[in-house]
Protein backbone atom coordinates (compact mmCIF):
# COMPACT_ATOMS: atom_id res chain seq x y z
CA UNK A 1 0.00 0.00 0.00
CA UNK A 2 3.04 3.00 0.07
CA UNK A 3 2.09 3.36 -2.95
CA UNK A 4 -1.21 4.92 -2.22
CA UNK A 5 0.42 7.70 -0.35
CA UNK A 6 0.78 10.51 -1.70
CA UNK A 7 -2.83 10.41 -3.03
CA UNK A 8 -4.74 9.10 -0.02
CA UNK A 9 -7.60 11.56 1.29
CA UNK A 10 -9.20 11.91 -2.05
CA UNK A 11 -8.68 7.84 -2.22
CA UNK A 12 -10.79 7.36 0.80
CA UNK A 13 -13.17 9.60 -0.55
CA UNK A 14 -13.14 7.83 -3.85
CA UNK A 15 -13.87 4.58 -2.07
CA UNK A 16 -16.62 5.45 0.42
CA UNK A 17 -18.26 7.38 -2.74
CA UNK A 18 -18.10 3.49 -4.79
CA UNK A 19 -19.32 2.51 -1.19
CA UNK A 20 -23.23 2.53 -2.41
CA UNK A 21 -25.24 0.72 -4.76
CA UNK A 22 -27.20 3.81 -5.52
CA UNK A 23 -24.14 5.68 -6.15
CA UNK A 24 -22.78 2.90 -8.43
CA UNK A 25 -25.67 2.63 -10.25
CA UNK A 26 -25.34 6.69 -11.06
CA UNK A 27 -21.68 5.93 -12.48
CA UNK A 28 -23.06 3.59 -14.57
CA UNK A 29 -26.26 5.09 -15.79
CA UNK A 30 -24.21 8.46 -16.51
CA UNK A 31 -21.16 7.21 -19.07
CA UNK A 32 -22.74 9.10 -22.00
CA UNK A 33 -23.75 12.36 -20.38
CA UNK A 34 -26.46 12.83 -21.11
CA UNK A 35 -28.95 12.69 -18.01
CA UNK A 36 -29.95 15.74 -15.69
CA UNK A 37 -30.47 15.16 -12.12
CA UNK A 38 -34.11 15.07 -12.17
CA UNK A 39 -34.23 12.55 -14.84
CA UNK A 40 -31.74 10.33 -12.52
CA UNK A 41 -34.60 11.07 -9.83
CA UNK A 42 -37.02 9.42 -11.26
CA UNK A 43 -35.18 6.41 -12.00
CA UNK A 44 -35.13 5.77 -8.42
CA UNK A 45 -37.29 4.51 -5.57
CA UNK A 46 -36.13 7.56 -3.69
CA UNK A 47 -36.43 11.23 -3.43
CA UNK A 48 -35.01 14.20 -6.03
CA UNK A 49 -32.80 15.18 -2.58
CA UNK A 50 -31.66 12.11 -1.85
CA UNK A 51 -30.81 11.77 -5.29
CA UNK A 52 -29.13 14.99 -5.45
CA UNK A 53 -27.13 13.80 -2.33
CA UNK A 54 -25.90 11.10 -3.82
CA UNK A 55 -24.78 13.02 -6.85
CA UNK A 56 -23.06 15.71 -4.76
CA UNK A 57 -20.86 13.02 -2.89
CA UNK A 58 -20.09 11.52 -6.24
CA UNK A 59 -19.19 15.35 -7.32
CA UNK A 60 -16.94 15.63 -4.53
CA UNK A 61 -15.00 12.53 -4.96
CA UNK A 62 -14.48 13.34 -8.45
CA UNK A 63 -16.36 10.52 -10.31
CA UNK A 64 -18.99 12.81 -11.68
CA UNK A 65 -18.99 16.57 -12.64
CA UNK A 66 -22.05 18.57 -13.57
CA UNK A 67 -22.81 20.73 -16.96
CA UNK A 68 -25.27 23.62 -17.43
CA UNK A 69 -27.86 22.28 -20.52
CA UNK A 70 -30.45 25.19 -20.60
CA UNK A 71 -32.61 24.62 -17.31
CA UNK A 72 -30.82 21.61 -16.39
CA UNK A 73 -27.57 20.28 -14.83
CA UNK A 74 -26.47 17.04 -16.57
CA UNK A 75 -24.24 14.41 -14.94
CA UNK A 76 -21.08 12.96 -16.30
CA UNK A 77 -19.13 10.02 -15.37
CA UNK A 78 -15.30 10.82 -15.07
CA UNK A 79 -13.67 7.98 -16.33
CA UNK A 80 -10.07 8.87 -14.61
CA UNK A 81 -11.62 8.80 -11.14
CA UNK A 82 -13.09 5.49 -11.99
CA UNK A 83 -9.87 3.88 -13.43
CA UNK A 84 -8.17 5.06 -9.77
CA UNK A 85 -10.28 3.01 -8.14
CA UNK A 86 -9.32 0.37 -10.19
CA UNK A 87 -5.93 1.31 -9.95
CA UNK A 88 -6.23 0.62 -6.00
CA UNK A 89 -7.22 -2.69 -6.51
CA UNK A 90 -4.62 -3.20 -9.22
CA UNK A 91 -1.78 -2.07 -6.94
CA UNK A 92 -3.18 -4.33 -3.70
CA UNK A 93 -3.11 -6.86 -6.73
CA UNK A 94 0.82 -6.46 -7.12
CA UNK A 95 1.53 -6.32 -3.62
CA UNK A 96 -0.36 -9.40 -2.73
CA UNK A 97 1.63 -11.02 -5.66
CA UNK A 98 4.87 -9.92 -4.31
CA UNK A 99 3.62 -11.13 -0.81
CA UNK A 100 2.94 -14.82 -2.34
CA UNK A 101 6.10 -14.85 -4.42
CA UNK A 102 8.23 -14.39 -0.92
CA UNK A 103 6.32 -16.36 1.30
CA UNK A 104 7.17 -19.32 -1.45
CA UNK A 105 10.60 -18.49 -1.51
CA UNK A 106 10.78 -18.71 2.35
CA UNK A 107 9.28 -22.07 2.41
CA UNK A 108 11.87 -23.34 -0.36
CA UNK A 109 14.55 -21.52 1.74
CA UNK A 110 14.00 -23.40 4.90
CA UNK A 111 12.22 -27.56 3.95
CA UNK A 112 12.45 -28.78 7.57
CA UNK A 113 10.49 -26.70 10.05
CA UNK A 114 11.10 -27.48 13.52
CA UNK A 115 8.20 -26.13 15.65
CA UNK A 116 5.77 -28.29 13.61
CA UNK A 117 3.83 -30.81 15.11
CA UNK A 118 3.21 -33.62 12.77
CA UNK A 119 1.25 -35.54 15.92
CA UNK A 120 -1.96 -32.65 15.74
CA UNK A 121 -3.05 -33.34 12.26
CA UNK A 122 -2.92 -37.01 11.24
CA UNK A 123 -4.74 -36.68 8.12
CA UNK A 124 -1.79 -34.96 6.76
CA UNK A 125 0.65 -37.25 4.97
CA UNK A 126 3.66 -37.56 7.49
CA UNK A 127 6.82 -37.46 4.86
CA UNK A 128 7.66 -33.85 3.35
CA UNK A 129 5.77 -32.28 0.80
CA UNK A 130 6.99 -32.68 -3.04
CA UNK A 131 8.75 -30.72 -5.65
CA UNK B 1 4.32 -19.19 -9.67
CA UNK B 2 1.95 -20.02 -6.71
CA UNK B 3 -0.98 -17.54 -7.47
CA UNK B 4 -3.73 -19.87 -9.12
CA UNK B 5 -6.58 -17.14 -9.43
CA UNK B 6 -7.25 -13.20 -8.83
CA UNK B 7 -10.17 -11.92 -8.85
CA UNK B 8 -11.11 -8.00 -8.18
CA UNK B 9 -14.69 -7.16 -7.42
CA UNK B 10 -14.82 -3.33 -8.35
CA UNK B 11 -18.55 -3.17 -7.04
CA UNK B 12 -17.04 -4.24 -3.06
CA UNK B 13 -13.57 -3.16 -3.98
CA UNK B 14 -12.24 -6.32 -2.87
CA UNK B 15 -9.43 -8.56 -4.14
CA UNK B 16 -9.65 -12.20 -3.62
CA UNK B 17 -6.29 -14.14 -4.20
CA UNK B 18 -6.08 -18.04 -4.35
CA UNK B 19 -1.89 -19.38 -3.89
CA UNK B 20 -0.94 -22.76 -3.61
CA UNK B 21 2.53 -23.51 -1.80
CA UNK B 22 4.21 -27.20 -1.61
CA UNK B 23 4.33 -26.99 2.03
CA UNK B 24 1.92 -28.48 5.11
CA UNK B 25 -0.76 -25.75 6.42
CA UNK B 26 1.33 -25.57 9.62
CA UNK B 27 4.10 -24.29 7.82
CA UNK B 28 2.08 -21.84 6.06
CA UNK B 29 0.74 -20.49 9.03
CA UNK B 30 4.03 -20.25 10.75
CA UNK B 31 4.84 -17.50 8.29
CA UNK B 32 1.79 -15.45 9.37
CA UNK B 33 2.81 -16.85 13.08
CA UNK B 34 5.98 -16.01 13.45
CA UNK B 35 7.15 -12.21 13.65
CA UNK B 36 10.76 -12.83 12.70
CA UNK B 37 8.97 -15.20 9.51
CA UNK B 38 6.49 -12.44 8.94
CA UNK B 39 8.78 -9.24 8.74
CA UNK B 40 10.58 -11.73 5.57
CA UNK B 41 7.85 -11.42 3.11
CA UNK B 42 4.78 -8.67 4.57
CA UNK B 43 6.95 -5.93 3.14
CA UNK B 44 8.47 -5.62 -0.43
CA UNK B 45 12.27 -5.59 -0.70
CA UNK B 46 12.62 -2.03 -0.57
CA UNK B 47 10.25 -1.19 2.37
CA UNK B 48 11.37 -4.20 4.64
CA UNK B 49 9.17 -4.32 7.74
CA UNK B 50 9.90 -5.21 11.16
CA UNK B 51 7.56 -6.45 13.66
CA UNK B 52 7.06 -5.04 16.59
CA UNK B 53 4.07 -6.34 18.73
CA UNK B 54 2.88 -9.46 17.38
CA UNK B 55 -0.72 -10.21 19.52
CA UNK B 56 -2.53 -12.76 16.67
CA UNK B 57 -5.76 -13.14 19.53
CA UNK B 58 -9.18 -11.70 18.78
CA UNK B 59 -8.81 -8.11 19.33
CA UNK B 60 -4.97 -8.05 19.57
CA UNK B 61 -2.54 -6.25 17.70
CA UNK B 62 0.37 -6.51 15.34
CA UNK B 63 2.22 -3.22 14.41
CA UNK B 64 5.06 -2.69 12.43
CA UNK B 65 7.44 -0.41 10.65
CA UNK B 66 8.79 -0.43 6.77
CA UNK B 67 11.55 1.51 6.25
CA UNK B 68 12.42 2.67 2.72
CA UNK B 69 15.22 3.27 0.40
CA UNK B 70 15.76 6.78 2.21
CA UNK B 71 15.57 5.59 5.55
CA UNK B 72 11.42 7.10 5.07
CA UNK B 73 9.66 4.97 7.71
CA UNK B 74 5.87 4.01 7.49
CA UNK B 75 3.90 2.68 10.51
CA UNK B 76 1.53 0.07 9.97
CA UNK B 77 -0.81 -2.23 12.18
CA UNK B 78 -3.54 -4.69 11.90
CA UNK B 79 -6.45 -5.25 14.28
CA UNK B 80 -7.14 -9.11 14.49
CA UNK B 81 -10.71 -9.95 14.14
CA UNK B 82 -10.56 -13.40 14.31
CA UNK B 83 -7.88 -16.13 14.36
CA UNK B 84 -8.44 -20.01 14.13
CA UNK B 85 -4.50 -21.31 14.28
CA UNK B 86 -3.70 -23.05 11.75
CA UNK B 87 -6.45 -22.03 9.24
CA UNK B 88 -7.96 -18.90 9.24
CA UNK B 89 -7.22 -15.43 10.40
CA UNK B 90 -8.89 -11.72 9.60
CA UNK B 91 -7.70 -8.36 10.54
CA UNK B 92 -8.04 -5.04 9.88
CA UNK B 93 -4.96 -3.55 8.08
CA UNK B 94 -4.27 0.38 8.33
CA UNK B 95 -1.49 2.71 8.40
CA UNK B 96 -0.73 5.03 11.37
CA UNK B 97 1.23 8.29 11.99
CA UNK B 98 4.85 8.20 12.99
CA UNK B 99 3.78 8.27 17.02
CA UNK B 100 1.73 5.14 16.29
CA UNK B 101 -1.66 6.74 16.03
CA UNK B 102 -4.10 4.82 13.25
CA UNK B 103 -4.03 7.23 10.07
CA UNK B 104 -7.44 8.88 9.43
CA UNK B 105 -6.32 10.05 6.04
CA UNK B 106 -5.35 6.46 4.66
CA UNK B 107 -7.44 3.66 3.69
CA UNK B 108 -7.74 0.43 5.92
CA UNK B 109 -8.23 -2.81 4.17
CA UNK B 110 -9.67 -5.57 5.84
CA UNK B 111 -8.11 -9.36 5.26
CA UNK B 112 -9.00 -12.49 5.82
CA UNK B 113 -6.94 -15.67 4.65
CA UNK B 114 -8.01 -19.14 4.84
CA UNK B 115 -5.74 -22.30 4.95
CA UNK B 116 -6.46 -25.74 3.66
CA UNK B 117 -4.74 -28.36 3.28
CA UNK B 118 -4.44 -28.69 -0.79
CA UNK B 119 -3.32 -32.53 -2.12
CA UNK B 120 0.22 -32.18 -0.39
CA UNK B 121 0.57 -28.47 -0.28
CA UNK B 122 -1.55 -25.69 1.13
CA UNK B 123 -4.42 -23.77 -0.45
CA UNK B 124 -4.40 -20.33 0.90
CA UNK B 125 -7.03 -18.03 0.33
CA UNK B 126 -6.52 -14.21 0.03
CA UNK B 127 -9.36 -11.90 0.66
CA UNK B 128 -8.65 -7.95 0.82
CA UNK B 129 -11.70 -5.18 1.02
CA UNK B 130 -11.10 -1.52 0.90
CA UNK B 131 -13.09 0.02 3.77
CA UNK B 132 -15.22 3.02 3.79
CA UNK B 133 -14.66 6.13 5.77
CA UNK B 134 -17.07 5.43 7.90
CA UNK B 135 -15.50 2.04 8.54
CA UNK B 136 -12.57 3.85 9.41
CA UNK B 137 -13.78 6.57 11.24
CA UNK B 138 -15.41 3.93 13.86
CA UNK B 139 -12.25 1.92 13.99
CA UNK B 140 -10.17 5.12 14.92
CA UNK B 141 -13.00 6.29 17.79
CA UNK B 142 -14.00 2.87 19.24
CA UNK B 143 -11.66 0.24 17.82
CA UNK B 144 -7.98 0.69 18.85
CA UNK B 145 -7.81 1.31 22.81
CA UNK B 146 -10.92 -1.42 23.04
CA UNK B 147 -8.71 -3.73 21.08
CA UNK B 148 -5.57 -2.99 23.43
CA UNK B 149 -8.00 -3.46 26.34
CA UNK B 150 -9.12 -6.32 25.45
CA UNK B 151 -5.55 -7.77 24.76
CA UNK B 152 -4.55 -7.01 27.99
CA UNK B 153 -7.73 -9.06 29.57
CA UNK B 154 -6.80 -11.70 27.88
CA UNK B 155 -3.19 -11.83 29.04
CA UNK B 156 -4.47 -11.21 32.73
CA UNK B 157 -6.66 -14.71 32.07
CA UNK B 158 -3.46 -16.52 30.88
CA UNK B 159 -1.84 -15.60 33.58
CA UNK B 160 -4.39 -16.21 36.84
CA UNK B 161 -5.94 -19.29 34.78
Amino acid sequence: MVSHQGDSGSLDRLFHALADTTRRDILRRCVHGDLSVSQLAAAYPMSFAAVQKHVTVLERAGLVSKRRHGREQLVLTEPEAVARARQALDDLDTLWRGRVARMSGLLAQEPQHPRTNPGTHEHRPKEGPER
Amino acid sequence: MSVTSVDKDFDSLTLTLIADFAAPVERVWELWADPRRLERWWGPPTYPATVEDHDLTAGGEVTYVMTGPEGDRHRGWWRVTSVAPPTSLEFTDGFADPDGTPSTTMPTTTVSVRLTAHGEGTRMEIRSAFDTREQMDQLVTMGMEEGLKLAVGQMDDLLTG
